[in-house]
């Protein structure tokens, strides 16, 4: 037998992961709005780690060495973000906030994969009842304004209380609440769409257990489209979060910073003229939301290859092209 | 036939080519960077004339037959000229390109259920084409349209024209469906019609109307046709010359007749050796009964329904209607049938994946219709089943190592290094390197993917197999080299298979015995070549009249036949 043509060997892992992957097949436009995304997200996470070196001042500082921090002071000296009525500054608030916003990120994003996951799998394979009482109660939710469902939830969580690890879980509970539906969604109809695709049916002719064909077959096929749920889920958990903190549902500024908590107490500010408290924890929110936005939008249109724009072919004139394109495999000659 | 054909008379005066491609080049960017697929192909294309463009897929055929309409989407560019009546369709621009389409050259697609819009009436969808080039004489009413798009109709033979414009596509049949399209490019009378793969989609003998339609065609308004298509009996029927493609490149140029009887390049000798030809080789090759008979019965279907359940109010659908028939030990049954003839359901109910709804179908002794899933998973290692399309068959996350040792993890539980082993000795026995065991489905070629489904299929030294149109995904030449082995490993291994195809002559090279299903029911039953032969039913005789064989004088004799036999 002839040696047949080959595809171009596996990538290592690196390349292969979801974000490199894709700024390696980007190019022109879509690529510049993927890089700044890249860029957006990565300073919103190392901010967030770095912020105990970031930051001057604690979050819920309230003086140093030298005494208490003035009140309502503007932008430079000291404080180069000002300092806020009650005294906090601004800055500190800001560089700490991102910390918080990332654990709810995560845990949130974390808590809704696990359970809409399972469920989709499971109510997409099995279908009857199971899937139909699930469907209707996504559909519930879902009818539910999703601010009025996280301020029920955090009620119901937390109780009023504001703890750091309270706060985040009643913040990152009532997000999840409100994403299940979508992750549960999408498995769902995945898995019921791979539940008639050849590959499984010849699993089950060859008596394959329903947990088997789940686990070996279905899962990894039906959670392609994770990566760009998960960036475009996570914009979405930051500004609920900080609605939920503009609400007065946060958590207290002694436990955690935390943008929407500060925007709120920067509304009294703007009618005199008090900029910094608003402006900075806002710029915040936007670039983080934009940062994640343009990461999960640039990988959806990057993954679809109708959308993905390439390099016009032939620009290398007379290179060759490489024998184990896909397209054209060559079988003829063979034995 | 009232339609004015001095239009075509003076965009194309005689003698000068319709459409002349020169050195043409198409170049892809894809991930895997730049892909030729057409390297360099001219052709010339003369007034009433059919050139057939065959090729296996990957050969680059349809990329051309889309560069005559400037059809190419932006990842291409081509090179080279393509003139249609003087206009060179790669460097026009776009406007002009618009008027180019429809008047003088237009397309018909392979699949017509897509190429139609299902919103709108079939009229106004012809009307669409006239009214576009309207501006070439100034505006015409949608009632003028409408009577055109009527005449359009009527050319293409739909009964009834005045009253079917206002249909709408889903109110006519697969082969209705694909004159309506006809009728779309022919609505301006162009001198010119790209045909892809017009018939693939269609049953044999739908497609021998639609052949006979082109053909009338090109006799009656002096239409020139490129068909492009993989199927040499279709190309043995209607086309004049013929291009041979091989991996975008043209590999010999020849009329029809001259190419079937003296090929002149190796390939198109492959290509042409390759095609089934119905008679020959047959399996049943000079029995006089019934062959192993001597065995046990394996598959026993006794008076057999499938009915799926209709909608609210309405009746179920009846898929297989009182169905009779036996598979015994080492027999390979052969089940024919056109689409919707309830052969895959009956395929699909053997290996637990339907449920049948009446009747008796004994599986190795497994009544299937007190069917519950963890009675008859212990059957299940004595069934193998091969699907049609290999690529969708295979989990794409997994090796084709792990996919052909799934069925031994399941029921035989070995060690990794038995697994091993015994995944290498199944990939040889199909003529596969033990090697491609670390490959992933993808990186295999079709009939390399198909090889490695009949392994994961034998894995458990099945006593039965169904393989449901395990060749038609697959390219001539491939096919035949599957079949082969197909052929080998059933002598080899003596298991019982169930072979179905809508092919009757892939059917009769494998089979012993022949089943020839029409709408739900077996219509005839009998030993391979006799059925192909000397067909008994009807509709044997009109399904086997109408299936074109890769002969174009032996071809005209058939079609010949198949017309009295229609006549009569």
């Amino acid at each position: 037998m002839s040696t047949p043509t080959l595809t171009p060997p596996r990538q290592p892992l690196f390349s292969r992961l979801p974000v490199i992957s894709h700024l390696k097949k980007s190019v022109g436009l879509q690529r510049g709005m993927l890089v700044v995304g890249v860029v957006l997200s990565g300073l919103f996470i190392l901010t967030s780690i770095f912020a105990p070196l970031l930051a001057p001042y604690g979050y819920s500082q309230l003086s140093d060495a030298s005494g208490s921090f003035p009140t309502q002071q503007a932008p430079g000296g000291k404080h180069l973000l000002g300092t806020t009525v009650g005294g906090y500054d601004v800055l500190s608030r800001v560089v700490w906030g991102s910390q918080t916003a990332v654990t709810v990120i995560i845990v949130s994003v974390a808590m809704s994969l696990f359970l809409g996951v399972a469920l989709g799998l499971l109510s997409g394979y099995f279908g009857g009842w199971l899937d139909r009482i699930l469907v209707v109660v996504a559909d519930a939710i879902y009818a539910f304004p999703t601010l009025l469902l996280a301020i029920v939830i955090s009620i119901v969580i937390s109780r009023g209380q504001s703890s750091f690890w309270g706060g985040i879980f009643s913040c990152a509970f009532s997000i999840t609440v409100v994403f299940v539906p979508q992750y549960f969604r999408v498995i769902r109809a995945e898995t019921i769409r791979l539940k008639a695709e050849p590959f499984v049916e010849s699993a089950k002719v060859l008596g394959a257990s329903s947990m088997r064909i789940i686990g070996r077959h279905i899962f990894k096929n039906a959670t392609r489209t994770l990566p760009l749920m998960f960036t475009l889920n996570a914009s979405e958990a930051i500004l609920t979060l900080a609605g939920l903190g503009f609400l007065g549902f946060g958590i207290e500024p002694t436990s955690a910073a935390e943008w929407g908590f500060d925007l709120n107490k920067a509304l009294a500010d703007t009618s005199s003229g008090i900029w910094w408290t608003g402006v900075f924890p806002g710029i915040a929110i936007v670039l983080t939301v934009l940062g994640l936005t343009l990461v999960g939008e640039s990988i959806n249109d990057l993954n679809d290859p109708r959308i993905r724009g390439r390099k016009r072919a032939g620009g290398g004139a007379g290179t060759p092209a490489s024998p184990g394109t896909p397209s054209a495999p060559a079988e003829a000659g063979k034995p | 036939m009232t339609t004015n054909l001095g239009q075509v008379s003076d965009q194309a005066p005689t003698g000068q080519p319709v459409l002349t491609i020169d050195h043409l080049q198409v170049t892809f960017a894809t991930d895997g960077g730049d892909v030729h697929a057409v390297k360099d192909v001219s052709l010339e294309v003369n007034p009433g004339e059919v050139v057939a463009i065959v090729g296996e897929s990957g050969s680059g055929k349809t990329v051309t037959a889309k560069t005559i309409l400037g059809l190419l989407p932006e990842t291409a560019i081509s090179s080279g000229a393509v003139l249609i009546n003087g206009n060179n369709v790669i460097s026009v621009s776009k406007s002009a390109l618009r008027k180019i389409r429809g008047r003088d050259v237009a397309m018909v697609f392979q699949e017509p259920s897509t190429a139609l819009n299902p919103v709108f009436t079939v009229g106004w969808q012809i009307a669409e084409g006239i009214r576009a080039h309207a501006s070439d004489g100034g505006r015409i009413s949608a009632k003028e349209a409408k009577l055109r798009a009527t005449e359009a109709l009527r050319k293409v033979g739909i009964p009834d024209p005045e009253t079917r414009v206002n249909y709408y596509p889903h109110q006519f049949s697969g082969g209705q469906k694909q004159r309506v399209v006809i009728a779309a490019a022919l609505a301006l009378d162009p001198g010119l019609i790209v045909a892809d793969e017009p018939t693939t989609a269609l049953d044999v003998t739908v497609q021998a109307e639609i052949l006979q339609l082109l053909r009338d065609l090109r006799d009656n308004y002096g239409t020139s046709i490129v068909l492009i298509t993989h199927n040499m009996g279709v190309v043995a029927d209607l086309a004049d010359r013929v291009v041979v493609m091989y991996q975008g490149d043209v590999v010999e140029e020849a009329p029809s007749k001259v190419l079937f009887a003296e090929p002149r390049q190796e390939y198109t000798r492959k290509l042409l050796a390759a095609v089934p030809h119905l008679g020959r080789d047959s399996a049943s090759e000079g029995a006089r009964s019934r062959l192993h008979q001597d065995g046990k019965v394996l598959v026993e279907a006794k008076n057999l329904t499938i009915e799926y359940p209709g909608r609210f109010g309405r009746h179920g659908f009846k898929a297989v209607d009182n169905v009779s028939f036996t598979v015994s030990e080492n027999e390979v049954f052969g089940l024919v049938g056109e689409s919707g003839s309830g052969k895959s359901t009956i395929g699909r109910a053997i290996a637990g994946l339907n449920r049948t709804t009446g009747g008796s179908l004994k599986v190795l002794g497994y009544e299937m219709l007190d069917f519950k899933e963890r009675t008859f998973r212990p059957l299940r290692k004595e069934i193998g089943f091969v699907f049609q399309d290999p690529a969708a068959s295979f989990n794409p996350h997994l090796t084709i190592g792990e996919c052909v040792a799934e069925p031994l993890m399941i029921h035989t539980k070995p060690g990794a290094a038995e697994a091993r082993k015994k995944v290498g000795e199944l990939l040889e026995s199909v003529q596969l390197p033990a090697s491609y065991a670390q490959r992933y489905p993808h990186e295999l070629s079709g009939g390399q993917r198909q090889r490695a489904s009949l392994a994961r299929s034998l894995a458990l030294n099945p006593r039965l197999l169904i393989a449901d149109e395990p060749t038609s995904a697959l390219d001539v030449s491939v096919q035949a080299k599957v079949l082969d082995l197909f052929k080998d490993i059933q002598e080899q291994f003596g298991f019982a298979a169930l072979f179905i195809s809508h092919d009757l002559a892939v059917v009769d090279m494998l089979s012993h015995w022949v089943g020839v299903l029409y709408k739900g029911q077996l219509v005839e039953q009998g030993i391979g070549n006799h059925v192909m032969g000397s067909p008994q039913h009807e509709y044997t005789k009109r399904l086997i009249a109408s299936l074109p064989v890769p002969d174009p004088e032996e071809q005209a004799r058939r079609r010949e036949a198949h017309r009295a036999l229609l006549g009569g």
